[in-house]
Formats: structure tokens, C-alpha cells, sequence
């Protein structure tokens, strides 16, 4: 090793034995970004700090949160709500930024869909991504269970009954999940810590792997152009910046970021303070009761698209019960997303507006996720049933049908 | 030669001792998620019908739900499909839930029907739904007769027959 | 421009999306009932315009009330504790210093002449059902005679009540027999097991309703619990727009005291975040003048 000389500066100290400078500039101000963007391009970063708002709410809930059956929910809606100072900020960001944050993320992951964002290179960034939503997806889930309030138990019930459709293993598999042979103490206590330590451990280490898979293929822009970085990063440092077609993170990027954040922040704390409830159901103030099932039960807003696609097969089709066709769709509901990159089988890296046949695909594909969250809402009852069994289908059909619609929109590109 | 060999064989043996305690960590967790002993023994409830009075409900605890239990007297006609005889009695074993909306009916010995406070839904002794709201009969839980020992949570014959017919 | 038409699309898609699963999904799933009637216009059995005369319906509540009534305010003290009233008549019967002001005119009139129908208890109290209730009804009496009764109660009670013991005095003259309210440490007057008994069902414990039914439903429930949840065996109670409003802030006041708190502060934030807002899009626009 070769002898330190005495630094001059602390900088100088640190760099010497950290790397700080060359550090600095490769992860922010040399990591360079396309200039070519809009708004939609601040979500990581919007998504960043709302999963920081959620790691510190969530602490300081930790701290007077009981995982006890017989006093989570007390401990909730009066240790923390009414005695804790500012107790019931916490909660509200925590509960507000856990549905905010689903918001964000299908505006990224839709995003992402439309700018073709998946593919070319992208593919890692894409699956990358993904897990976090899975990964979200059961930190949701968990967490809602939390404040044992009736719709954490219900939903807990349903949900978790879902995997007594699996054959052979399921109802094993259910009393395992549980802990018990209903949703009981020892379900909450094992979600507590899926919620606490386990999932968050996993978010985090996915995160930097999301942020990582970006480095070599880079983030896409808004026409879905190649480039060369370095060449474009060699006139941005030479000068032109105006000419360059890349800006670096820091602070130009970050700047817009943080222009887009402060407004989304309005937003954001809007809802904290003053338009909370769809967020904190009402019937969740009710203290779970296992003996008293709910009127309506129903998922948090951004599963609903999901179970729907689960609740629309309510009828038997060739011997098969409406039940397991369900549970198929819903599986299937659950993975598709994943292969997207795969299933898109057109070269073309574009804006979906540029894209002959896609851009129909995607805004159908668009259309019936709301239909499938709104029904997925309602009773199933009645036309509410058939609603949702069409909607089911059409989702099905939709990435069925998404190889064979590319392929055919190559061929056309091609041909011209 | 010889040490490459050995090598490889030394590595795959390493690899395979690794494996083996990977997997039996892997078992041991899988273990410690399972419901406790006391749990399970709690998901099977015994239940002795012999001491039980004629058109007097017996309410016990299974699976975190209440079981009605009620003893037919003479004149009380069994139902096929819903009525269970055990010894020279017959016997309605049924989930205590109601299907309207989950509260628990309370039993009326003189009109020997069953009547739900929150909406007014009655069943009739058999648990058929005779007036207002709910949907369906009363669930009929798994059960398995041991002479006159009633065990909720295990399907018997006296059960997969009953459920079969209904 | 181009960002505020995608602002504009995803504001239209996340808005629709809200619509349905929000307000549209409530309101599907919680239909609309009558408004509250504070008037209690269906009891029609007692003429409330007559003037009552509070001497004499002194001495009709001495003859027939205290029997069972306390009227503390009077110097009538409980006839016997809690406990044994409730198992003597299911539940502990109300203490009649307040219902001059908490109940309505008109429907302690018609409650004194028949307690089961202006409850809206028919259903439980139904000839078949062989269970009465343990207030007898006073047809006998006349008008005249139940409006003696009703100007006297009114002349006994408290005529204003503000502020949260006001407030806390209201809760419990009108819920507190049944409901407690753990938060605030208020037991039922009523012990658990015969109030259970009493009523086929626990009464909810009544700390986290102001939340879990929200203020719209409340209102519309206190007055008539049967609109919103048929074939309850809660009674209509005959709150007065003023005290049902004194329960309902009581409510708040226990099950969301943090509210004034909260909207006071979120104002700050929000106006802070706006300052954080507008800085942030200066900030912007000049470091990006240097690359655009």
C-alpha cells in the first residue's frame, strides 16, 4: 500500500482512505440521465421518498404499537392516536404514504408500459421492479393487518383463505399461513414481523439492485432514442451542455425532481391532514371481532383489480369450479406482468402513441384495470357479477393476445 | 490427475454437506411456523353428548367459532341430510354463526327455533333459515362420531354421508 | 405544454378511478335514508300542544315514577344499586333528572303513553314474542296528565350544558345504561352480562364510533336506529336535535380528540410545503436554463 500523505482538508482525509470524490461523482454528479424527459420521470425518486416517509413513520409507530391480539388495536387507535404527541401524524402519514405509494407506483409501472421502458436491454430494470411491487405488494398486506381493526381481520381471512384453492396442500397451507385454523394471535404476531423486519429488509436490498439494473442499460427516454452516454456525456462535460443530450443526477436531475416532489407533497399532505379515509377504512375502527362478519369486505384500492380478476369466475365452466378458474386467473394475474418483456414482441422502443397496434392494447389494457378496480369495489352481485367475470376475461384475453399483436406490428413497421 | 480428483470429489462432498444443512434449516423453519401443540389440540373438539338435556343448547368453542349442539326431544322430527343421530338420540351439530352477517343466534326452547338479534333472521331447530335475512342454512361443521363422543374438526362417515345428501 | 396534457390524462384516469372506488362505492354500498326527524312527527297519541302544569305533574311523577326512576336532581335518590336494578328489570332504568332536556317534547310525551312504539321496538316486544317491556305504558293517563308529567321534567332540568363535561353528562344520561365508552373510562351503568341478555347482544363499546360510523351516519342512526339497521333491538332514544349533537361532539371529542390538532397543523404544513413548492420550481428553472 502506498504511504498516505497528510491530508490538507477533511475532503481530502475521507477521499483518501473512502474514495468520496470519485464516489460522488459516480453516483451523482458523472451518473448521467437523458435530458429528454418529462414529469413522469420523477417517480423513482418521488417513490424513494415516500418509502423514507414510510421507514420513519414506521419506527416511531413501533415504538407504541403492541402485537397482541388483545391490544394492537387499542395501542393503535388510543395509545398512538390520542396520547403519543403527534402520534396520529405518524399513523396518517404511515397509513396515507401506504396508499400513496401504490398510486405512485402504478403511475411508474404504467409508465414504464407505455414508453416500452421493459425491453432491449431494459429487461432487469423491468423484472427488478416488479419484485418491488411484489415485494410492496405483501408489506401492504401485512401492515394492514396491524390495527386489528375488522377489516384488517377480514380481509386477513379472505385473503389468506385464497390459498386453500391450491390443490392438494391447501388447507394445510392455510392453518400454516395462519398459525392457526382461523386468523388468531399467532397470525398477527408472524405478520407483524414480516411487516417490521423481514419484507422492509428485502424492499431495501431490492431497491439498491432496481437502482443498479439502471446503470448499463441506462434510464429510457422520452421518444425511446439510443444514444451513446459517454459521447454525450463528453460534450455535456466539455461545455456544451445545451447541445449534450444527457444532464448528470446531481444536481440537474434532481433539481426537476424535487420540483415535481414539492408539488406532489401538496398533494400528499393534503390527504395526511384533511382527506384520510380512503386510506384508514371506517369499518377498521371497529376492534376485530371473529364472530361478526363485516357487510362488505373488500381489499385495500390497489388489490382490487386483482381479486377481481379472482371473483369474476363465479360459475363452473367444463367441470372446472368457479373457485379454482379464480385462482388460475388470479395466478396468472399475478405473474403476467413479470413476462411482459417477453410477450411484447415487437423491437420497436417508442411512446405507445407511436406505436400502430400497441397504443390500442395498452389504453384497453388501461380502461379494464379500472373497471376491474371499480367492480372489484362494488357487491358482486347481480350485473355487478358479469361485469366483473368480462372484465376477468378480457384481461386474460388482453395478454393472451399482446405476442400476436406486436408480432403483427413489427411486421407492419418492417414493411414500410 | 489424482489431486483433481480429489479436488472435485472434496468439493462436491463440501457442497453436498452444505446442501444437507441448508435443508434441514429450511425444515426446522418451516416447523416453527406450524400452529403449536396447543393450537392443534384446540382445533379438534371433543365433545361427550351423552349427558346433554333434550332441547337444551350446548354451545362449545371450535376453531375460534361457536358450535351449537342440540338434543332433539321426542316429538322433534330428525331431518335427512341435517340431523345426526348418535345413539338412540338425534342431534343438530351446527356452526352457531349466522349466514346473514355473522352474529350469533340465540335458541327458543318453546318455539324450538333459533332467532338472530342483529336482523331478526330465524332457523328452524334443524338450522334450515325460516325467516329474514340469511341466505343458507347453518354450516354444518366436520364431525366424526366415536360411540357417543361427538369430535369436531375430523370428517367421519356419519359427515361425508350428510354432505353428500345436502 | 406537453406535461400539463400527460398531467391532465393521468389527473382524469387516477380521478374516474377514485370516483368509483370511493364515493360511488359508498354510496352503493350505504344507500341514503330519510333525513333525521327530530319531531318525531309519526307519534300522534298525545296532544303536545296543551300546557302543562308543573305542580301537578310533580305530583304524578312522585305517584307514579320513583317507584323505579331515580331523580337525583329532585331528591330522589336510586332505589336500589345498579347491579340489582338491572337484574331486577334487565336493565338500569334512566335517572330522570335530565329527560325534561335531553329527550324531545314530543317524544317523551308519546313514550310516557306507549314506551314500546315510539322506540320502534314492535318487532321485539311483538305479542308472540311473550316478552314485554319493563316500563308499563301510561294510556291511562290523559293529554293533559302526560303534559304535566313532561312540563314538570323539563322544569327540573339543567337548561344549558356546553363544553365536554356538558357534553359528558348528555353521553351518559342517554347511552351510558347500555354503551360504554372505554377510552373515556365510561362503564356501562347496565353490568355486561344482563345488558347482554337484556338486549340479545353486547352494545358496542362506543370509543372509535365517531370514526368507524362517522358523524353523516350517526346522525341519521341515534334518531332512528331501525332506518339504517333494520330489526335492531337498539331503541329509538328521542334525542333533541341539541342533545343528540351534544353526544355526537362528546364522541368526538373522546374517540377524535386530536382533531382540532390536526387541522390546525396541517394548514402549516400545506403552506410550508408550498413555500418548499414554488422554491424548488426557481431552483429548476435555473440550473436547467444552463442546459436547455
Amino acid at each position: 500500500m502506498a504511504e498516505f500523505k497528510k491530508a490538507d482538508s477533511m475532503l481530502e482525509w475521507f477521499d483518501q482512505r473512502l474514495g468520496v470524490v470519485n464516489f460522488a461523482k459516480v453516483m451523482m454528479t458523472e451518473y448521467w440521465i437523458p435530458k429528454n424527459i418529462n414529469f413522469l420521470w420523477a417517480m423513482g425518486v418521488l417513490l424513494t421518498v415516500l418509502f423514507t416517509f414510510l421507514l420513519v413513520s414506521g419506527i416511531f409507530l413501533l415504538m407504541y404499537y403492541k402485537p397482541d391480539a388483545a391490544m394492537a388495536f387499542d395501542s393503535v387507535n388510543y395509545t398512538i392516536m390520542q396520547e403519543v404527541a403527534y402520534g396520529w401524524l405518524f399513523r396518517h402519514i404511515h397509513a396515507v404514504g401506504a396508499s400513496v405509494v401504490f398510486l405512485v407506483i402504478y403511475i411508474h409501472m404504467f409508465t414504464g408500459i407505455y414508453y416500452g421502458s421493459y425491453k432491449k436491454g431494459r429487461e432487469m430494470i423491468w423484472i427488478s421492479g416488479m419484485l418491488l411491487f411484489v415485494l410492496f405488494s405483501a408489506e401492504g398486506f401485512s401492515g394492514y393487518m396491524l390495527p386489528w381493526g375488522q377489516m384488517s381481520y377480514w380481509a386477513a381471512y379472505v385473503i389468506t383463505e385464497i390459498f386453500g384453492g391450491i390443490p392438494v396442500i391447501g388447507d394445510e397451507l392455510v392453518v400454516w399461513i395462519r398459525g392457526n385454523f382461523y386468523v388468531a394471535d399467532s397470525t398477527l404476531t408472524r405478520f407483524f414481523m414480516l411487516h417490521v423486519l423481514l419484507i422492509p429488509l428485502a424492499i431495501l436490498g431490492a431497491i439498491v439492485f432496481h437502482f443498479y439494473s439502471l446503470r448499463f442499460p441506462h434510464v429510457n427516454n422520452e421518444d425511446g432514442e439510443f444514444f451513446d452516454f459517454d459521447e454525450e456525456a463528453e460534450k455535456y462535460l466539455a461545455g456544451n451542455k445545451k447541445e449534450s443530450k444527457v444532464v448528470p443526477f446531481w444536481p440537474v436531475f434532481l433539481s426537476k425532481d424535487f420540483f415535481v416532489l414539492g408539488f406532489f407533497m401538496l398533494f400528499f399532505f393534503y390527504l395526511v391532514f384533511f382527506h384520510y379515509s380512503f386510506a384508514m377504512d371506517p369499518i377498521n375502527f371497529d376492534k376485530a371481532d371473529g364472530l361478526k362478519t363485516p357487510a362488505h369486505i373488500y381489499p385495500e384500492w390497489y388489490f382490487l383489480w386483482s381479486y377481481e380478476v379472482l371473483r369474476g369466475w363465479f360459475f363452473e365452466i367444463a367441470g372446472i369450479s368457479g373457485k379454482d378458474l379464480g385462482l388460475m386467473a388470479f395466478g396468472f394475474a399475478n405473474i403476467i406482468f413479470v413476462l411482459l418483456p417477453w410477450l411484447d414482441r415487437s423491437p420497436m422502443v417508442k411512446p405507445a402513441n407511436q406505436r400502430p397496434y400497441f397504443k390500442y392494447w395498452f389504453w384497453l389494457m388501461m380502461a379494464d384495470l379500472m373497471v376491474l378496480t371499480e367492480f372489484g369495489k362494488l357487491p358482486p352481485t347481480g350485473p355487478n357479477a358479469w361485469v366483473g367475470f368480462w372484465a376477468s376475461l378480457v384481461f386474460l384475453v388482453l395478454f393472451i393476445a399482446l405476442p400476436f399483436i406486436t408480432k403483427a406490428e413489427a411486421k407492419k413497421v418492417e414493411g414500410k | 490427475m489424482m489431486d483433481e480428483s480429489r479436488r472435485g470429489f472434496i468439493g462436491k462432498a463440501f457442497g453436498a454437506v452444505a446442501a444437507v444443512g441448508g435443508i434441514a434449516s429450511l425444515i426446522a423453519m418451516k416447523k416453527t411456523w406450524d400452529p403449536l401443540p396447543s393450537v392443534m389440540s384446540a382445533g379438534f373438539t371433543t365433545v361427550d353428548v351423552s349427558g346433554l338435556e333434550a332441547n337444551k343448547l350446548e354451545v362449545v368453542v371450535w376453531r375460534g367459532k361457536p358450535v351449537f349442539i342440540l338434543k332433539y326431544t321426542a316429538d322433534m322430527k330428525p331431518t335427512d341430510g341435517r340431523s345426526v343421530k348418535i345413539g338412540e338420540n338425534y342431534f343438530s351439530v351446527m356452526i352457531g354463526l349466522c349466514t346473514h352477517l355473522g352474529c350469533i343466534p340465540g335458541y327458543e326452547g318453546d318455539k324450538k327455533l333459533f332467532k338472530c338479534a342483529c336482523h331478526g333472521g330465524e332457523y328452524s331447530a334443524d338450522g334450515k333459515q325460516t325467516f329474514g335475512p340469511p341466505p343458507r342454512p347453518l354450516d354444518i361443521p366436520p364431525f366424526k362420531l366415536d360411540g357417543v363422543t361427538l369430535v369436531l374438526g375430523e370428517e367421519g362417515p356419519e359427515y361425508k354421508k350428510m354432505t353428500a345428501k345436502a | 405544454m406537453k406535461e400539463f396534457k400527460i398531467l391532465a390524462v393521468i389527473m382524469a384516469l387516477v380521478g374516474i378511478t377514485y370516483y368509483g372506488i370511493e364515493p360511488y362505492a359508498h354510496s352503493v354500498m350505504h344507500p341514503e335514508v330519510a333525513p333525521a326527524d327530530f319531531s318525531f312527527k309519526d307519534l300522534k297519541n298525545v296532544d303536545t300542544k296543551l300546557a302543562g302544569n308543573v305542580e301537578n305533574g310533580k305530583v304524578l311523577v312522585e305517584a307514579n315514577c320513583i317507584a323505579c326512576h331515580a331523580i337525583e336532581k329532585a331528591g330522589h335518590p336510586a332505589v336500589m344499586p345498579n347491579a340489582d336494578a338491572a337484574a331486577s328489570y334487565g336493565v338500569v332504568p334512566p335517572d330522570l333528572s335530565q329527560a325534561g332536556r335531553i329527550y324531545d317534547k314530543n317524544y317523551l310525551a308519546n313514550f310516557i303513553f306507549d314506551p314500546v312504539s315510539a322506540m320502534h321496538l314492535q318487532h321485539k316486544y311483538s305479542p308472540e314474542s311473550g316478552k314485554a317491556f319493563p316500563m308499563p305504558s301510561y294510556n291511562w293517563m290523559t293529554p293533559q296528565e302526560i303534559m304535566d308529567v313532561v312540563a314538570y321534567l323539563q322544569s327540573i332540568a339543567p337548561k344549558v350544558a356546553e363544553g365536554k363535561d356538558a357534553h359528558k353528562a348528555t353521553f351518559e344520561a342517554a347511552c351510558g345504561r347500555c354503551h360504554s365508552m372505554k377510552y373515556a373510562g365510561i362503564e356501562a351503568a347496565t353490568p355486561v352480562d344482563t345488558i347482554k341478555t337484556y338486549m340479545g347482544a353486547t352494545p358496542p363499546d362506543l370509543s372509535q364510533y365517531i370514526k368507524s360510523r362517522g358523524e353523516h351516519y350517526l346522525h341519521s342512526f341515534i334518531n332512528d336506529p331501525q332506518l339504517l339497521l333494520k330489526g335492531t333491538s337498539m331503541p329509538r332514544v328521542g334525542l333533541s336535535e341539541k342533545a343528540q349533537e351534544e353526544v355526537i361532539a362528546y364522541m368526538e371529542e373522546i374517540g377524535d380528540s386530536k382533531k382540532a390538532e390536526r387541522e390546525s397543523l396541517g394548514v402549516w404544513v400545506l403552506l410550508y410545503t408550498f413555500i418548499f413548492a414554488i422554491l424548488a420550481y426557481l431552483w429548476k428553472r435555473k440550473i436547467w436554463s444552463e442546459v436547455h
